[in-house]
């Protein structure tokens, strides 16, 4: 999902740029609050960032015979809601466009939307969706982490095909060719990292139950709305 | 049954990781004879497709820093790996032995209880 350095107009990168900040700010807001009120949370927080920084380096094969990450947002959004991964995500893509020339500083904007902001947003309320609807609590983080995983991949071709609309088609002709590279090839990878999600948290809720419990993670969804 | 499940879902993931390395085959080399490579990655592809949709484009930023070859990426996105699975280990093993010493100090209380009586 990393749009590299330099391939996106210079308006659509002011623009994505000017539509995360907002996020951005919100999540280290919010991130600065619920620190200062819960401190013993900061090592879990730290579970989360790293969740991310190592499910977006594992570069997997896909059935397209083409390579792409998961991005482990999942995880933070649950515990922490979806407005702190977004100064999480930025983070890692920092890392990733300065050390790694992967991503990039004018593309930050737009990859931070797609993988930082999207994907766990939809994380947080496909997760409360399915609670509500009862599901149980594996299926629930599963189906959340692995749609939000895919999300992020549909957020970039459409970023990708709105930037470079096909002669033809159109920006529905540039969209099914940039999701045929992206969306395809994610949906094994969107499952595994769904289940990747699913044992983090099944490690969580046996040794850190009361951790979950404070964080109102095990019944969030059972307050009815 | 817990730890079952855990085991069965990393036993997943790794499947469908080598699956596609059993299932898909390099195809054919191309009318000039290079090899068509596979597994690359998905965000050259998308960069690939941009220059076919629109041959015009010309990025106009470049990366400020470039890892000097492609091993050294790879040790920067393993460094990037290992500091993350270092910290969840880190945690976990934390999280594991605070709650075994929660266990046995419950286990020990009623113990203590029935000394003084006695």
């Amino acid at each position: 999902m990393h749009i590299m350095e330099g391939f996106l107009p210079v308006q659509h990168a002011i623009g994505w740029t000017l539509a995360s900040a907002p996020f951005v700010a919100c999540g280290l807001y919010s991130l600065k609050k619920r620190i200062r009120q819960n401190p013993e949370q900061r090592m879990l927080l730290g579970v989360a960032t790293a969740f991310t920084f190592v499910l977006s380096a594992l570069k997997l094969p896909s059935v397209t015979g083409s390579c792409s990450h998961p991005t482990g947002t999942g995880l933070g959004a649950i515990l922490f809601g979806p407005a702190a991964m977004a100064p999480i995500g930025l983070v890692v893509l920092l890392f990733q466009a300065l050390l790694l020339a992967h991503g990039g500083l004018t593309t930050l904007g737009a990859n931070t939307f797609s993988m930082a902001i999207v994907g766990p947003f939809a994380a947080a309320g496909l997760y409360r969706l399915a609670r509500r609807l009862k599901r149980s609590f594996a299926l629930s983080i599963f189906i959340a982490a692995s749609v939000a995983d895919l999300m992020t991949y549909v957020t970039t071709s459409i970023q990708l095909a709105w930037a470079f609309p096909d002669p033809v088609g159109g920006f529905a002709g540039s969209f099914v060719k940039f999701a045929g590279i992206f969306a395809i090839t994610q949906i094994p990878l969107a499952i595994s990292e769904g289940l990747l999600t699913v044992v983090i948290f099944n490690a969580l809720k046996r040794f850190n139950a009361k951790e979950l419990h404070d964080m109102n993670v095990d019944r969030q969804a059972e307050v009815p709305a | 049954m817990k730890r079952h499940q855990n085991i069965l879902l990393l036993l997943a993931v790794v499947l469908l990781a080598l699956l596609p390395l059993w299932l898909i085959r390099a195809p054919a080399p191309d009318a000039d004879g290079h090899p068509i490579e596979i597994f690359t990655g998905a965000d050259d592809k998308a960069r690939d497709l941009v220059g076919e949709i629109n041959p015009d484009y010309k990025p106009w930023f470049k990366p400020l820093m470039e890892p000097a070859s492609s091993e050294i990426a790879s040790l920067l996105f393993a460094l990037q790996a290992a500091l993350g699975a270092g910290f969840i280990g880190y945690y976990l093993g934390v999280s594991v032995a605070r709650e075994r010493m929660r266990r046995e100090q419950e286990q020990d209380k009623p113990a203590e209880k029935e000394a003084r009586v006695h």
